[in-house]
C-alpha cells in the first residue's frame, strides 16, 4: 500500500507539467484550432524566466570589504548583489533565495507578451492554413526559439534552487499512520503539484463562471455564430493563447528546481504532451487535465523496480504504448468532443 | 529512355551529369583563398548530399503524394543502420549484402508501423508514427532487447561498431591490430583519387560514386512511381481520400504501399550511411532527425520529383558551411567597415552562423512555409513565371500543392 502511494506521488509531479502544457496545448486548439507544436518552447522560456530573474537579482558590483584580507593582506574585494544595497542584506538574501517563486510574476507578463506577439505575428496567418502547415511551421518558430535560447543561456543545463524553506523532503508516510521513512516526499514537489492544481482550478474557473470565459467557450463551440452578434471573438481568442502560453510558461518557472533547465527540455515535453492531449481527447480541457495526471502517474508505476524486473524498459516506452493503443480503439481519446478533428 | 517521356529522361540525365562532376562542380574555389570555405567538393559532405537525397526522395513519395506527414520516418533510417552494422559484424564488411538487408529490415519494420498508423489520419497519423519513433529511439538508446537476451542488439549509448574480433563468416580474419574497412568487392569506401589542376584540388571518392548510383537508381524508381498509375492514385489519396473511397476503392493498400517503400528509401540511406561510416548510435533515431527530412523535402518542395534532391543538398550545405563560420572569419568580412558599424553586423550575423546555424535553418524553413509553400520548385517557377511574365502560374502535374490528408 505505501508503495503504491509512493508511485503515485511520484507521479504527481511529472503528471502535473504535463497537465499544465497539454491544458494550454487543447485550450489553443480548442480556441484557435491550431496544433502549436512551439508550446514546448514556451514551457522552456517559462522555465528561463526564473534563470533570468535569478541572474538579474544576483547582479552584483565589487566591494571593498575592510573587515577580510586576502592571502596577501590587502582588503578583499567582495561581490555585492545590488538588491542588498536596496532592501539591505537579510531581506536581500531572502528576496534570492525566492526567486524562483518570484519569478511567476515575472514570468506572467512576459509569457503573456511572447504569446500575443507569436499569434499576432504568426499563427494568424495560419488559421485557414492545412494542419500539415501549422505544425511545420511551429515546429520551425520552436527550432529558432530553442536555439536561441541556446545562444544566450549556453547548452548546459543551469540549476536553479528552489527556496531554502522547500528543500529537504518530509515525511509523508508517518503523516498518513504507515511506518517512518517508507514515503518521503520532496517539499517543493508537493509545491508543485499544489501549484499546478491551482493554475488549472483557477482556468477552469476562470473559463466557466467569467462572462469572458462564457464568450470563449461559446466561441469553442461556434465560432461563427458568436462573430455574427457582434463579439470580436478573434481578440478574445488572441487573450487566451497569451493565456495558454502564460500557463506553459508557469509550468516551466515553477519545474526549474525540480530539473535544471536546458535548452532542449521543450522538445522532450513536447512529443510527451502532445500524446497526452491525444489521449485525453483533443479539444478536450478536463481529458487533457486526466491524462496528463494519469500517464505521469502510469509512468511512475511503470518505473519501479518490481515491474523493471518483470519487463525491463517498461518505464520508457509506457506512454507511447498506451497512446498507441488508445488511439487505435477510443478514436477520439478518453473524453474527446464529438466532432473536434475527425477523420 | 528506361521508360520515361522526354521531359523526365532529360531531368534524370541532368541530375545523374550533376551527380557525375559534383567534385567538380562543389569546389569551385581554389584551394587556399578566402571562399575555400564555401567549397563542398570533400567526400564526407557529398556522400552526405546524395544520402540524404535519397532518404528525402522516400520521403516525399510518401508526404508528396499522399499527404501523410510522418514525424518518425528517422526511426526507419536507423533501423536500417543497425541491420547494415549487423551484417558488417557477422557477414562480410562489403557493402552489398549490408545495403539489401539494411533495405529489408527497414521495409519489414515500415510495414509494421504503418499497417497500424495508417488506421488514422491527419494528425493523429503524425503523432502515432512521433510515437513509434520515440518507443523505438528508447529501445535503440538504452538497447532493451539486448539486455533482455543477455546480448547486445543496438549497443545502447555507445552504438555499434565493427570490430576486429567479430566473426564475419565470409571474410578471412583480420590482423589482430587492423581496422575493418567497409568495401564493395575489395574497393574500399575511403579510397579516393585526387586530381590536382593549378591551385583547384578534386577529390573523386569511391564511397560518394556508389552512393551516387544508389541515389540515381532511387531517383528513377521514384520518377516511374511519379508517372505511374499507382502514384496517379496516390494523388487522387491526397486530394479527397473520401471520394476515392466512394468509388469503391480501398485506399488503405496503396497508403501502405507507399509507406512502406518511403521506409525501405529510409533503409537504404541508413545502409550507406553505414558504408560510409562505419559506426551507428540511437541518436540518428530522435524525432528531429525525423523532423530534419520533413524539412528538407518541403525546402525543395514537396511533390516535385527533384525538390527533395535540392533540399537535402541545401540544408546539409547550410549545416556544413554555415556551422564553419565563427567569429574571426566574420571580422574579416566586415574589417572594412568602421568599428562600431562592423561590432554591430558581427553580432547580428553571428546570431546566425557557427554553432547557432539551426537558426538560421529554422528561420528559412519558416519562410519558406509562410511565403513559398511548394518551396524552392515553386520559387522558381514564380521567378521564371515573372521574367517571362506569364500571368497564370501553370501548374503542371508534378507540382501539385503540398496539401494535408484529412
Amino acid at each position: 500500500m505505501d508503495a503504491i502511494i509512493l508511485q503515485i506521488l511520484n507521479g504527481l509531479d511529472k503528471g502535473s507539467a504535463y497537465a499544465l502544457i497539454a491544458l494550454g496545448l487543447t485550450l489553443i486548439f480548442g480556441t484557435l484550432g491550431v496544433v502549436n507544436f512551439a508550446h514546448g518552447a514556451l514551457f522552456m522560456i517559462g522555465a528561463f524566466c526564473a534563470v533570468t530573474l535569478n541572474r538579474i537579482l544576483t547582479l552584483s558590483h565589487q566591494v571593498v570589504d575592510p573587515t577580510r584580507t586576502d592571502f596577501l593582506g590587502n582588503p578583499m574585494k567582495v561581490d555585492v548583489p545590488y538588491v542588498f544595497d536596496m532592501f539591505g542584506e537579510a531581506a536581500g538574501q531572502s528576496i534570492i533565495d525566492w526567486s524562483v517563486p518570484l519569478a511567476i510574476l515575472f514570468a506572467i507578463p512576459v509569457m503573456v507578451l511572447v504569446g500575443v506577439i507569436m499569434e499576432r505575428g504568426l499563427i494568424k496567418f495560419f488559421y485557414k492554413r492545412p494542419h500539415a502547415d501549422q505544425i511545420l511551421v511551429t515546429f520551425g518558430l520552436a527550432i529558432v526559439l530553442q536555439e536561441i535560447i541556446k545562444y544566450y543561456y549556453g547548452a548546459n543545463p543551469i540549476p536553479t534552487p528552489a527556496p531554502e524553506a522547500f528543500k529537504g523532503s518530509f515525511d509523508f508516510g508517518a503523516m498518513l499512520g504507515f511506518d517512518p521513512n517508507t514515503i518521503i516526499y520532496p517539499y517543493w514537489r508537493l509545491v508543485y503539484f499544489c501549484f499546478a492544481a491551482l493554475i488549472i482550478g483557477a482556468v477552469f474557473v476562470f473559463l466557466q463562471f467569467t462572462t469572458f470565459g462564457m464568450v470563449v467557450r461559446a466561441g469553442m463551440a461556434d465560432r461563427e455564430t458568436v462573430g455574427l452578434l457582434g463579439i470580436d471573438i478573434d481578440k478574445r481568442f488572441t487573450i487566451m493563447f497569451g493565456l495558454a502560453a502564460a500557463v506553459a510558461g508557469l509550468a516551466g518557472v515553477m519545474y526549474a528546481p525540480i530539473n535544471a533547465p536546458n535548452y532542449h527540455m521543450g522538445m522532450d515535453f513536447l512529443v510527451l504532451s502532445f500524446v497526452v492531449v491525444v489521449v485525453g481527447g483533443m479539444g478536450s480541457l478536463p481529458g487533457a487535465v486526466a491524462a496528463g495526471f494519469l500517464l505521469g502517474i502510469l509512468e511512475s508505476f511503470a518505473s519501479m523496480r518490481e515491474v523493471i524486473a518483470f519487463i525491463p524498459g517498461i518505464n520508457q516506452v509506457i506512454i507511447y504504448l498506451v497512446a498507441i493503443i488508445i488511439l487505435l480503439t477510443r478514436p477520439r481519446g478518453l473524453m474527446g468532443r464529438k466532432g473536434v478533428m475527425e477523420d | 529512355m528506361f521508360g520515361l517521356d522526354k521531359k523526365d529522361a532529360t531531368l534524370l540525365v541532368v541530375v545523374a551529369i550533376l551527380a557525375l562532376f559534383a567534385p567538380f562542380i562543389l569546389n569551385p574555389f581554389p584551394e587556399g583563398s578566402a571562399m575555400a570555405q564555401f567549397n563542398a567538393g570533400y567526400p564526407d559532405l557529398m556522400q552526405r548530399f546524395v544520402i540524404f537525397g535519397i532518404f528525402a526522395i522516400g520521403f516525399n513519395i510518401l508526404f508528396g503524394l499522399t499527404g501523410y506527414l510522418s514525424f518518425g520516418h528517422a526511426a526507419f533510417l536507423g533501423v536500417g543502420s543497425y541491420a547494415a552494422i549487423w551484417m558488417m559484424k557477422l557477414l562480410t564488411m562489403n557493402v552489398i549484402p549490408a545495403i539489401i538487408v539494411s533495405v529489408i529490415v527497414a521495409g519489414l519494420i515500415s510495414f509494421l508501423v504503418g499497417w497500424i498508423s495508417l488506421r488514422r489520419s491527419g494528425i493523429y497519423f503524425s503523432i502515432l508514427t512521433l510515437a513509434f519513433a520515440m518507443m523505438m529511439y528508447q529501445l535503440a538508446y538504452s538497447d532493451l532487447f539486448g539486455q533482455l537476451f543477455g546480448g547486445v542488439l543496438t549497443g545502447g549509448e555507445t552504438g555499434l561498431q565493427p570490430k576486429v574480433n567479430d566473426p564475419r563468416i565470409l571474410d578471412a580474419a583480420l590482423a589482430e591490430g587492423a581496422t575493418p574497412k567497409a568495401h564493395l568487392f575489395g574497393l574500399e569506401m575511403g579510397a579516393s583519387y585526387k586530381l590536382a589542376v593549378g591551385s583547384w584540388e578534386f577529390t573523386f571518392n569511391a564511397g560518394y560514386y556508389i552512393a551516387a548510383v544508389a541515389m540515381l537508381a532511387a531517383f528513377y524508381m521514384s520518377i516511374r512511381i511519379f508517372r505511374s498509375p499507382f502514384g496517379l492514385m496516390l494523388r487522387s489519396v491526397k486530394s479527397n481520400q473520401q471520394r476515392v473511397s466512394y468509388t469503391g476503392l480501398n485506399p488503405r493498400p496503396y497508403t501502405l504501399a507507399a509507406f512502406v517503400i518511403s521506409g525501405m528509401y529510409a533503409g537504404l540511406a541508413g545502409g550507406l550511411l553505414v558504408a560510409m561510416d562505419t559506426q551507428v548510435g540511437a541518436e540518428r533515431m530522435f524525432w528531429t532527425a525525423s523532423g530534419e527530412v520533413v524539412i528538407m523535402t518541403i525546402l525543395g518542395g514537396a511533390g516535385t520529383l527533384i525538390g527533395p534532391v535540392l533540399g537535402s543538398g541545401l540544408l546539409k550545405y547550410m549545416e556544413n558551411i554555415l556551422s564553419k563560420i565563427n567569429k574571426g572569419v566574420l571580422e574579416g568580412w566586415f574589417s572594412f567597415m568602421p568599428d562600431g558599424m562592423s561590432d554591430f553586423f558581427i553580432a547580428i550575423t553571428n546570431l546566425f552562423v557557427g554553432k547557432q546555424w539551426h537558426i538560421t535553418t529554422g528561420v528559412i524553413f519558416m519562410l519558406v512555409i509562410i511565403f513559398v509553400p511548394g518551396g524552392l520548385v515553386e520559387l522558381g517557377k514564380r521567378i521564371g513565371n515573372l521574367l517571362t511574365r506569364k500571368k497564370q502560374p501553370n501548374n503542371t502535374d508534378g507540382s501539385a500543392k503540398a496539401e494535408p490528408a484529412e
